[in-house]
């Protein structure tokens, strides 16, 4: 019977200095902040900021700036589960009705935070990051266009 | 026996050498503990059989019998039993008690080729059953035995142990492993020594866990039943490794209570047992392999 208390330190397998103090290979930062109203009257919309920083080779950019109003996630997230059938995609904040003040502060803040925990379950997902183009498109492209993903 | 009458006779059984034998200490339906106990495969079965009358009335009888049985019992939309050993010995013939009688009873050199077993849906057990015969109600007692089989840690023909068990797994571009393990046959007080390496981690892992897992499944499809049970989960990697981290796995067997590899019972049911290392990341995502170990009775 082997050694239960062999060591295992002493084989053949060295980490270097890079490799134990270095940047994880698994380095992905997602924020969504800074909301903005634009526009007045009927036209009136928000848009959230996506700020990305990664080391993760599938993301095109090492870090990426861009904006974003939720009818883009939402046809983002119905591209998503076509393009990757095999993953159950976390639900996005709720949408709003006719009714609801969609420029009231705390119902900006609430969607932010839902945007923000969508995003950062999506992107971290492997499964995602390695099998879905329009993932890497919605968070670091300039312009989202779904037409390009239907 | 009626729940309305009750029974005229008790009747006590006690085991030979009781003192000095062993006994092992096994969950009950109702999950209390009682000890058992323990014989052995070829071990002779000799005992009292004491029946006492209440309210000292006279008990006509058709027969005192003692058996010793053998059975698997599969709880499937009710329950099935079969034996698959049953000795008998005449304790009394037909006749009238009208005071305590005291009978002994010896199965010699009983075969007994399978372990006991309280499973999920499996229960193979082994009893001392007498049977006072009336024309009324039967009167029954029952004793449990346990029995374990040992089988020698290296066959004299059996090859030599193989090298450890190497596993390389992964999600492509994402998280690549190397789980190793000792070997793939263990005894039940062995020591699972093994590591896992990483080679490549792209995911943000939170932790890792390695677990015992047995797989009990009985009958025949399509009435197939299966349980699966956790017997043991140990947290070993808190934090999140990196590429080149080494992690060891030292997995004392000796502590739990764990059931031999048993393949295919008097063809009624297998229990089997597999080593499931998880990894859990920070989105609460499980990423798992498992694989299975033999485990033998020193």
């Amino acid at each position: 019977m082997p050694n239960p208390f062999q060591s295992f330190e002493s084989r053949d397998r060295h980490q270097t200095f890079d490799e134990i103090y270095g940047e994880p290979e698994n380095f992905l930062e997602i924020a969504v902040i800074n909301p903005i109203t634009h526009g007045t009257g009927s036209g009136m919309y928000t848009d959230y900021e996506i700020v990305c920083k990664t080391n993760i080779p599938a993301f095109k950019k090492k870090s990426s700036r861009v904006r974003r109003r939720y009818s883009d996630f939402d046809s983002f997230r119905k591209t998503l589960e076509l393009e990757v059938r095999r993953v159950v995609i976390p639900k996005l904040p709720e949408k709003s009705f006719l009714t609801t003040n969609k420029f009231n502060d705390q119902f900006i803040e609430d969607r932010r935070i839902g945007l923000e925990k969508f995003l950062t379950v999506v992107a971290g997902h492997p499964l995602i990051q390695t099998g879905s183009k329009s993932l890497l498109s919605f968070v670091q492209d300039d312009r989202w266009d779904k037409r390009k993903f239907e | 026996m009626s729940l309305f009458f009750k029974t005229p006779l008790d009747i006590e059984v006690r085991l030979d050498g009781d003192d000095s034998r062993e006994h092992v200490e096994v969950k009950n339906a109702k999950g209390r503990k009682e000890k058992l106990p323990l014989y052995k495969d070829g071990e002779t079965v000799r005992g009292q059989v004491t029946v006492r009358i209440k309210d000292n009335k006279r008990v006509e009888h058709t027969g005192v019998k003692v058996q010793l049985l053998g059975s698997i019992e599969i709880q499937n939309d009710g329950l099935q039993s079969d034996d698959f050993l049953s000795l008998a010995h005449e304790l009394a013939s037909p006749g009238d008690l009208t005071h305590p009688e005291t009978f002994q009873f010896e199965f010699r050199n009983v075969e007994k080729q399978y372990e006991s077993y309280r499973g999920a849906n499996v229960r193979l057990r082994y009893y001392i059953k007498v049977t006072v015969s009336r024309k009324s109600a039967d009167v029954i007692r029952e004793k449990e035995l346990w029995v374990h089989q040992h089988q020698g840690a290296v066959e004299e023909s059996a090859p030599p142990p193989p090298s450890s068990v190497k596993m390389d797994v992964g999600i492509e571009d994402c998280l690549h492993i190397e789980f190793e393990y000792s070997r793939n046959r263990y005894s039940l007080k062995d020591v699972i020594v093994g590591r896992i390496y990483f080679l490549l981690v792209r995911l943000k892992i939170k932790h890792m866990e390695l677990s015992l897992i047995r797989r009990e499944t009985c009958g025949a499809p399509p009435h197939q039943l299966s349980d699966s049970e956790v017997l043991i989960r140990f947290e070993i990697m808190d934090g999140a490794p990196v590429r080149g981290e080494t992690i060891p796995i030292r997995l004392f067997l000796g502590g739990f209570d764990l059931t031999p590899t048993y393949k295919d019972v008097n063809k009624k049911f297998s229990t089997r047992t597999f080593l499931s290392l998880v990894l859990i990341d920070e989105d609460a995502r499980r990423y798992f392999k498992q694989s299975e170990i033999i485990l033998y009775r020193e």
